[in-house]
């Protein structure tokens, strides 16, 4: 079914046939919504699942972490401040290996205050161990969030999912989106089985233990390597989900005339499609430009980009992001994979990127420009 | 209580059999509780009260993990437990 | 329930909490009261840090750490998700310090209070951050010497948790003392039978952070209610009740004097006559 909603709508459709057993969260905008349709689905019993109302960003994972030590399916979503009020949550949940599944609706952060999107909230976080990935719109929100069950719950994985959904340019605009049926979902998404990581009262363990330094990076090796197994898990759970809904996403990165390309663009979010845009328009005046969309930031995808950018003249990386006194944060990470030069910072706060600035990223380019650039 | 072995790989994650021990406490003790049966009526307060739990409801001392720290002594009310020097244990 | 009855089971067995540590041992009964289809729920302190150290893990039954300030959110979640399972007869009980309640989890605990969950809360009560070397705790009693209260030891009174749980409207609380273990055991019993947010104050000293011998920790918790700093009372349907009257007040000043977290009042006292202060 097509149905014109936005990219908050879409994420509460998506957990609503995910059909998660405990959903608690605190409100935050540009988040707010998604929650409130969750709200409403427990309400009119079309989720049967405890709607758990907390009283901060801190319980609010940490109420999701007990019900996933239950055994339990269990959804959450925040924005900006809120993220950075879970951190210390954020880490003993993935290091717990607890498979939650979070929308973070990317905010900026104070100061100065500002409640609309930019991605310094999730990518200041890259690091506490969570699958980040970032939707360009509503419909792979929809699907991210279906997908982030599968891909967190895995056997192999057991790592929870952070669905990155651009601020008000995602989650409040409205689009045409497919939604899926239920019998699809089923197809595509088993129930949650949570294995030995769960209270058992016939075989009881304890959880959560301290790890001296003889054991301490046995554990953090495990997990990180569930994540690189991750990375192999996303293609093969995108084309069963394409089998089943006919939507092929092109794994963790999306590259755009990219075979051939002398310049490339590496984005991601919701200004990737401009992006292309803008390098469609100048292949049609016989610059040789493509763009990269990073759809995954952890695991990091450093093969899939190297790949891409084998036979690029010059990179330049456009990010919503500062790492102050640095580069941006997604500069820095793709400089491990290749050598990118350019490295612009724009969008913050909500500031609009024009199709005329990308243009003249690609000049840069071509004028063999580097360093970090602010728009 | 028996201890177990060390494990010798680390579970995958932090989830891991409940109650397991590989170490013992016995040896952080100077004194040790010693019950005189003779003068025990076994109303039970030594067990209730060890912070531990090294004194069987049959009131028998676990000195693998008793830590010698003297409650048992000091609740009993017929002054049936006396702590002794481990020293002469040794 | 008489001791005859109570678990012979050891729940809580094998810990490295220090010889004579009430905390260990108001978390060791509260567990043969609550019996194996206990999830115990501790945040970062004493307790877990003495019973969870890989690969020795001292609770038998299911248990897990939360991060400090997550006791009560966790638990939330915990009973939910256990619920939604299709679990029956289990209880969800958090066991945490003074810290960890009155004042990084109290935020935690005020949601579930809010809530109504179905939980058991005890607050294991040693009147200071033993477990990092005794700093001062929102429970830590006026002139106590900690190692973070520079001036004439702490100066502000006791945080009245009990009062603030009954504000909140919660099922049932009471407080205790590991020197009434006949007391706490009952208020268990009670509060495994109630339903909805239940509340455990146990005064649970600490030999290390009180300055007293190991074998001294019962016999001052008893000490605490007979000279009247620590009351044992309950509160159900609305109201309190005091379990228990001080029976021997006029020791109250002994009682303090033997404890050497307190010392540093004489010493100041002395030190004032001869005019170093």
């Amino acid at each position: 079914m097509r149905e014109f909603i936005n990219g908050n709508d879409a994420c509460a459709l998506a957990v609503r046939l995910a059909k998660p057993q405990v959903i608690s969260a605190y409100p935050i905008t540009p988040q707010t919504t998604v929650v409130e349709r969750l709200a409403e689905y427990v309400e009119d019993g079309s989720l049967d699942a405890d709607f758990v109302h907390v009283e901060s960003e801190h319980s609010a994972l940490n109420a999701a972490m007990g019900a996933s030590l239950a055994g339990v399916r269990t959804f959450t979503a925040t924005s900006g401040q809120g993220l950075l009020y879970m951190a210390e949550v954020l880490t003993y949940s993935a290091g717990g290996r607890f498979p939650i599944v979070m929308l973070n609706a990317n905010r900026s952060l104070a100061l100065p205050w500002n409640i609309y999107g930019d991605q310094r909230d999730s990518l200041s976080l890259l690091d506490c161990g969570w699958i980040q990935a970032y939707a360009e719109n509503a419909q792979e929100v929809l699907d991210l969030t279906l997908m982030a069950f599968r891909i967190a719950e895995d056997d192999a994985v057991r790592v929870p999912f952070m669905i990155n959904s651009d601020g008000f340019h995602i989650t409040h605009t409205y689009e045409l989106v497919d939604t899926p049926a239920a019998e699809q979902v089923e197809a595509f998404l088993p129930g949650y089985e949570a294995g030995e990581n769960r209270v058992d009262f016939d075989q009881p363990r304890n959880f959560g233990f301290s790890a001296g330094p003889a054991y301490n990076a046995a554990f953090h090796k495990a997990h990180h390597e569930a994540m690189l197994r991750a990375l192999d898990l996303i293609p093969r759970v995108e084309r069963e989900f394409a089998d089943i809904f006919g939507r092929l996403y092109g794994g963790a990165v999306e590259a755009h005339l990219c075979d051939d390309a002398e310049y490339v663009l590496i984005t991601l979010g919701s200004v990737s499609g401009l992006c292309r845009q803008v390098a469609d328009t100048l292949r049609a005046n016989g610059v040789k430009a493509g763009v990269l969309r990073l759809r995954y930031l952890r695991p990091f995808p450093d093969r899939l980009i190297a790949e891409t950018l084998t036979g690029a003249k010059a990179v330049a990386v456009l990010e919503k992001d500062i790492s102050f006194g640095g580069t941006g944060t997604v500069f820095a990470n793709v400089r491990t994979a290749a050598p990118a030069t350019l490295n612009v910072i724009g969008g913050l706060g909500g500031a609009g990127i024009s199709a005329k600035q990308i243009a003249d990223i690609f000049a840069d380019l071509q004028n063999g420009e580097s360093g970090v650039k602010w728009l | 209580m028996r201890l177990r072995p060390w494990p010798d790989k680390t579970p995958e994650w932090t989830a891991f059999e409940a109650g397991y021990l590989v170490t013992s406490n016995g040896d952080w003790r100077s004194v040790r509780p010693v019950i005189d049966k003779e003068r025990c009526v076994e109303c039970g307060l030594c067990y209730l009260h060890c912070p531990d739990g090294t004194i069987s409801r049959d009131l028998l001392v676990d000195y693998d993990f008793c830590k010698g720290c003297g409650i048992c002594a000091k609740i009993c009310k017929r002054e049936a437990i006396s702590m002794r020097r481990e020293a002469d244990y040794a | 329930m008489a001791v005859k009855n109570l678990d012979e089971r050891e729940f809580f067995f094998g810990h490295k909490a220090c010889a004579g540590c009430g905390g260990s041992l108001a978390v060791r009964i509260a567990l043969k009261v609550l019996g194996e289809r206990t999830v115990a729920v501790l945040p970062a302190g004493c307790m877990s840090a003495v019973g969870f150290n890989f690969p020795q893990l001292c609770f038998a039954n299911n248990a897990f750490i939360t991060p400090f300030a997550a006791t009560a959110s966790v638990m939330t979640g915990l009973e939910a998700g256990l619920r939604r399972r299709g679990e029956k007869d289990f209880i969800v009980a958090g066991f945490a310090g003074d810290g960890g309640t009155a004042d990084i989890g109290l935020q935690a605990l005020s949601g579930a209070m809010d809530r109504g969950d179905n939980i058991l809360y005890i607050c294991y009560d040693n009147e200071a951050y033993m477990n990092t070397g005794i700093q001062k705790s929102g429970l830590t009693p006026p002139g106590a010497k900690t190692s973070t209260t520079p001036h004439r030891g702490s100066r502000r009174p006791k945080k009245d948790m009990p009062a603030i749980v009954a504000a909140n409207g919660v099922s049932y609380a009471a407080s205790a003392s590991v020197g009434y273990l006949d007391d706490y055991i009952k208020k268990l019993e009670k509060a495994k039978s109630v339903v909805g947010v239940k509340y455990i104050h146990v005064l649970a000293p600490c030999p290390t952070g009180w300055g007293l011998g190991s074998d001294e920790t019962v016999e001052i918790a008893k000490e605490a209610v007979d000279v009247g700093v620590w009351e044992l009372k309950e509160y159900e349907n609305g109201r309190w009740t005091v379990n228990r009257k001080p029976t021997r007040p006029q020791d109250l000043e002994r009682h303090i004097d033997r404890q050497g977290r307190f010392r540093i009042q004489s010493q100041y006292q002395e030190d004032s006559r001869n005019g170093q202060r």
